[in-house]
C-alpha cells in the first residue's frame, strides 16, 4: 500500500527541470577526450564520450582509468569492481551524481558505479574540491555528475558486444525513437555475466566473482524550443547477482555452513526520475528546473557466516531557479531541497533500520566580469533529523592571469552521515569482529562527520618547440573536524569504528603535463602526492591501501579518419604505485602475516580501436598486461572460518593479465 | 454632453498614447559592431554592460553582431552604441571619435567604413 502511494505522489508531481547546465550539454562537441577549460570557476574536467571510447568502459567503476585525477584502485577478489578515490579520499566522501540527482549513496555506495553501464554514458563532469552547494552539503573531496545519452540527440540502434579472458561477457543494446519534433524516447538494455571459475594464484578462492547482470532503463525527452519547457522521465530497473569465495563453494549446498566459505551479494534496484523545466522566453537567463527521484535499492547479501542486508527507500527533491542581478555578469542560483531515505538493515541480528529525511535552502551567486575574474559564493541552510540544522559555505574563484592560464582556488565544508557497514562491506569477508565504540551518537552511536576542504590550482597551457602543451598544478587539504574511523590497526581480528579523537587530513598535490607530442599522438603525464594520516587509538598512521606517490601516463594516438570513415586509435596507460600502509596483521602467525608496507609496482593497460566506418567498430586490449599479481590476496585462505581470515587487503590487481575484445555497431 | 465627450476624448488619447510607448523590459536587439579578435569581444561586451539596463550582451566574432537584452525602462539601443562608439568601436548610427579608435590594440583594429 505505501508503495502504491509513493509511486502515485511521484507520478502527479509536477514536473521541472532545468538548470544552467541544461545549455551546456546541448552545445558541447566532443573534440577531445578530456577538457579542462580556462574559463570555468571550479576545477572541474570534463570526460567526453570520445575519452570513454579509449577503454572498454564496462560500467562507469571503469570509465576513470585514463584520467589522472581519480585514482581506480584494484577490483578485490570478493566484489569484483573498482573502487574510486579522489584526493586519496574514498568514494563515500565524494558526490555522485547522475544528471544531477545524487545516485550513489547509501545502500549502493560500494557497488552504485557498476550499476551503470558505461556506454549509457554521454560525458562526465569531475570536479575538484568543494564543488557547488546546488544538489547538497555532502560533497568532501569533490564532485563526479555523469550524463547519460539524451533521447533527443541519440542514433536509432547502438549495440555492444564485449568478451575477456577472464570469462567476462556484455552486451549492450540501444533503441531510440524520435515521436515527433517535441518527444523522443530511448531503451537501453544491458546484460553481464562472468560464468567460469577462475584461480590464477592458486589460492583455492576465486579471483573475481561468478556473476550476472540485467539493467534496462527507459528515458522519455520532451523539448519544445518555442515555449521553453523542457522535460525528462526516466525508468530504470537492474538486478544484479555476485557469487564468490572458495572453489568448491557450492550456493545451493554450504550457504552459511563452515564447510565451505562463500559469499553472495544481490542486488536489485529501481529507479524513477523526473525532471521539469522551463526557460523563460525572452529570457533565456532565466529558468526554473523541478527534480524529482524515486529509488528502490535492495540488497541481500552473506560474507561467509556474516550477514548483510540491506534495503533502501530515497525520495529527493530540488527545486531550483536560476537568474541573473542586473546582468549576466551576477547570476544566481537559489531553491530548495527535500530528501528522505528510509533504511532497513539488517548485520547479523543487529537491527540498524532507520529514516533519514532533510530539508534544505541553498543560494549561489556568481559574478563574472567576462574578462579574467569570476567567483561563485554559495551557501546553503540545512535541517536533518539526525545531523541537526548547519550551514555549508562553499566558494570558488578563477582568475586569468596571464594569457592561457588559470588560477583557483576553492575552499567549503561538506557534511554527512556516514554509511558505516554499507560503505565497508568488504570488511565483513573476514574474520574480524565488528564493534562500534560509541553509544551516544545519532548516526550508529557516532557522530556525522565533517570536514573542511582546501584547494588551489594553476594551469597554464604553452607552446613547446610548437607543440600544444599544459602543466598544471593542483594542491588540495581535507580537514576533517569529525570523522568515523574505520581502523584496521589496532588488531587483525578487529574491525573497530569510532568518532576521530586527534588529527586526520589528507593533503594530495598533483602535477599534470600534457603535450602534443606529434599531431594526433597526445603524452599526458601526471604525479600524485598524498599525505593522508589518521590518529587511530594505536597512533598516526597513514591511510592504509593508499600509495604516498602514483606515477601516471597516457599514450594516445589515432590516425587520420579516411573517406568511408577508417580510422586506428592505439592507447596505453601505465600507473605507478609507490608503497602501501597495510593494516596491521603483525600479530598473525608468519604465514598470515603481511609486512607493513607493500613493495610499489607498475600496471600497464593497452586498447587498439580500429573502426571500419562511422556505423562500425572493433577494439582489443589488455589490462595489466605486465602480468603483476599481489602475492598473497587471501590471508588465512587455508582456514577460512578461523582467526585469520581476511580478504579486504587488496593492494594491487588479484587476477593478472587479462585481455579482452569487444564490437561496436550503430544504425544512423 | 460636451464634458463627456470631451473626457472620453482625453481617456482615448491617453489610451494610445500607452499602447505605442510600451516599454519592454527584456526587448531584443542586434547590433552589428565590427571588430576583429577575442579582445574585441571583451571590450564590447564590457561596454556594453557598462550601460545600466543592459541584461545580457553577447558579441560573435563570426557574424560581427551584437545580440543584446536590455530593459527599454532604463536604457536604449542608441545608449549602448554611443558606449560602444567611446571604447573605439563603430556602428550603423554612431561612429567613434578618431583618437578612441586609435587607442584600440594592434589586432582589433578593424577596417572602418
Amino acid at each position: 500500500m505505501k508503495n502504491t502511494l509513493w509511486f502515485l505522489l511521484v507520478l502527479f508531481s509536477v514536473n521541472v527541470f532545468a538548470q544552467e547546465k541544461l545549455e551546456e550539454v546541448q552545445v558541447k562537441a566532443a573534440q577531445k577526450g578530456l577538457k579542462k577549460s580556462l574559463k570555468g570557476t571550479a576545477n572541474t574536467t570534463l570526460v567526453t564520450s570520445k575519452e570513454l571510447l579509449k577503454a572498454a568502459c564496462c560500467n562507469l567503476a571503469e570509465s576513470f582509468e585514463t584520467n589522472p585525477s581519480i585514482d581506480v584502485n584494484f577490483s578485490d577478489a570478493l566484489t569484483g569492481t573498482k573502487q574510486i578515490k579522489m584526493l586519496g579520499l574514498t568514494s563515500p566522501y565524494i558526490m555522485i551524481t547522475e544528471e544531477n540527482v545524487p545516485s550513489v549513496r547509501g545502500a549502493s555506495q560500494a557497488f552504485g558505479l557498476s550499476f551503470t553501464p558505461g556506454t549509457w554514458v554521454d560525458n562526465i563532469q569531475i570536479t575538484k574540491g568543494a564543488g557547488s552547494v546546488v544538489n547538497g552539503y555532502e560533497s568532501i573531496s569533490g564532485q563526479i555528475n555523469t550524463e547519460l545519452l539524451k533521447p533527443m540527440n541519440d542514433i536509432p540502434f547502438f549495440l555492444n558486444a564485449y568478451g575477456s579472458t577472464d570469462s567476462r561477457f556484455e552486451l549492450n543494446t540501444h533503441f531510440n525513437k524520435k515521436l515527433s519534433d517535441k518527444w523522443a524516447t530511448s531503451l537501453f538494455v544491458h546484460g553481464n555475466a562472468r560464468v567460469s571459475k577462475n584461480d590464477m594464484n592458486n589460492d583455492g578462492f576465486l579471483d573475481n566473482p561468478l556473476g550476472k547482470q540485467i539493467n534496462v532503463a527507459n528515458r522519455w525527452q520532451y523539448t519544445n524550443a518555442e515555449t521553453g519547457w523542457v522535460s525528462f522521465f526516466n525508468f530504470r530497473f537492474m538486478k544484479d547477482e555476485k557469487q564468490t569465495g572458495e572453489l568448491d563453494f557450492d550456493k545451493d549446498k554450504h550457504k552459511l555452513t563452515t564447510t565451505f566459505w562463500g559469499s553472495e551479494i544481490n542486488s536489485e534496484r529501481f529507479d524513477f526520475t523526473s525532471k521539469v523545466g522551463y526557460v523563460w522566453k525572452d529570457m533565456p537567463f532565466q529558468s526554473i528546473g523541478f527534480q524529482n527521484a524515486f529509488t528502490n535499492h535492495n540488497q541481500q547479501s552473506y560474507f561467509g557466516l556474516n550477514q548483510y542486508d540491506i534495503k533502501q527507500q530515497s525520495y529527493y527533491s530540488n527545486l531550483i531557479f536560476n537568474s541573473i542581478i542586473s546582468n549576466t555578469m551576477h547570476k544566481f542560483s537559489t531553491g530548495l531541497n527535500f530528501m528522505y531515505d528510509k533504511y532497513s538493515e539488517y548485520i547479523n541480528t543487529f537491527d540498524v533500520s532507520r529514516i533519514d529525511n532533510s530539508v534544505g535552502a541553498f543560494f549561489e551567486y556568481t559574478f563574472d566580469n567576462n574578462d579574467k575574474l569570476s567567483y561563485v559564493l554559495g551557501g546553503r541552510m540545512d535541517y536533518h533529523n539526525r545531523l541537526g540544522a548547519f550551514f555549508t559555505p562553499r566558494f570558488h574563484l578563477k582568475y586569468n592571469a596571464f594569457e592561457n592560464s588559470v588560477f583557483r582556488i576553492s575552499a567549503g565544508r561538506g557534511k554527512r552521515a556516514a554509511n558505516i557497514f554499507a560503505e565497508n562491506q568488504n570488511l565483513f569477508a573476514s574474520s574480524r569482529t565488528i564493534s562500534i565504540l560509541g553509544t551516544k551518537g545519532e548516526v550508529y552511536g557516532l557522530s556525522p562527520e565533517i570536514a573542511w576542504n582546501y584547494g588551489v590550482s594553476f594551469t597554464q597551457k604553452f607552446k613547446l618547440f610548437t607543440k600544444n602543451a599544459d602543466v598544471t598544478v593542483d594542491f588540495y587539504r581535507t580537514d576533517f573536524q569529525n570523522q568515523v574511523v574505520v581502523d584496521v590497526m589496532q588488531s587483525p581480528q578487529e574491525l573497530l569504528f569510532y568518532d576521530l579523537d586527534g588529527k586526520s587530513y589528507a593533503n594530495s598535490l598533483q602535477i599534470d603535463f600534457n603535450v602534443e607530442l606529434i599531431k594526433h599522438f597526445n603524452l599526458r603525464t601526471a604525479y600524485k602526492y598524498f599525505d593522508i594520516s589518521t590518529n587511530y587509538l594505536s597512533g598516526s598512521y597513514q591511510r592504509p591501501l593508499q600509495a604516498k606517490h602514483r606515477f601516471f601516463a597516457n599514450i594516445e594516438y589515432e590516425t587520420h579518419i579516411k573517406d568511408k570513415g577508417q580510422q586506428w586509435k592505439f592507447d596505453f596507460t601505465t600507473n605507478w604505485l609507490g608503497k602501501q600502509q597495510l593494516p596491521n596483521t603483525s600479530t598473525n602467525p608468519e604465514s598470515d602475516r603481511l609486512p607493513n608496507f607493500s613493495p610499489s609496482f607498475a600496471v600497464m593497460n593497452a586498447q587498439i580501436t580500429r573502426t571500419f566506418s562511422s556505423t562500425f567498430e572493433m577494439y582489443v586490449g589488455g589490462e595489466n598486461i605486465g602480468n603483476y599479481r599481489q602475492s598473497k590476496a587471501v590471508l588465512g585462505s587455508d582456514n577460512p572460518f578461523g582467526p585469520n581470515f581476511d580478504t579486504s587487503i587488496v593492494y594491487a590487481p588479484v587476477f593478472g593479465q587479462m585481455y579482452y575484445a569487444g564490437i561496436r555497431f550503430k544504425i544512423k | 454632453m460636451k464634458n463627456i465627450i470631451l473626457g472620453m476624448m482625453l481617456l482615448f488619447v491617453t489610451f494610445s498614447t500607452q499602447a505605442q510607448e510600451k516599454k519592454k523590459k527584456n526587448a531584443k536587439y542586434d547590433i552589428e559592431v565590427n571588430g576583429n579578435c577575442e579582445m574585441c569581444k571583451k571590450r564590447i561586451e564590457q561596454a556594453a554592460f557598462s550601460v545600466k539596463g543592459v541584461k545580457s550582451a553577447e558579441w560573435h566574432l563570426d557574424d560581427s553582431v551584437l545580440h543584446l537584452i536590455i530593459n527599454e525602462e532604463k536604457c536604449s539601443p542608441m545608449d549602448v552604441k554611443k558606449a560602444l562608439a567611446k571604447v573605439g568601436h563603430d556602428t550603423d548610427e554612431v561612429k567613434a571619435m578618431d583618437e578612441d579608435y586609435e587607442k584600440l590594440h594592434g589586432c582589433c583594429m578593424y577596417e572602418r567604413k
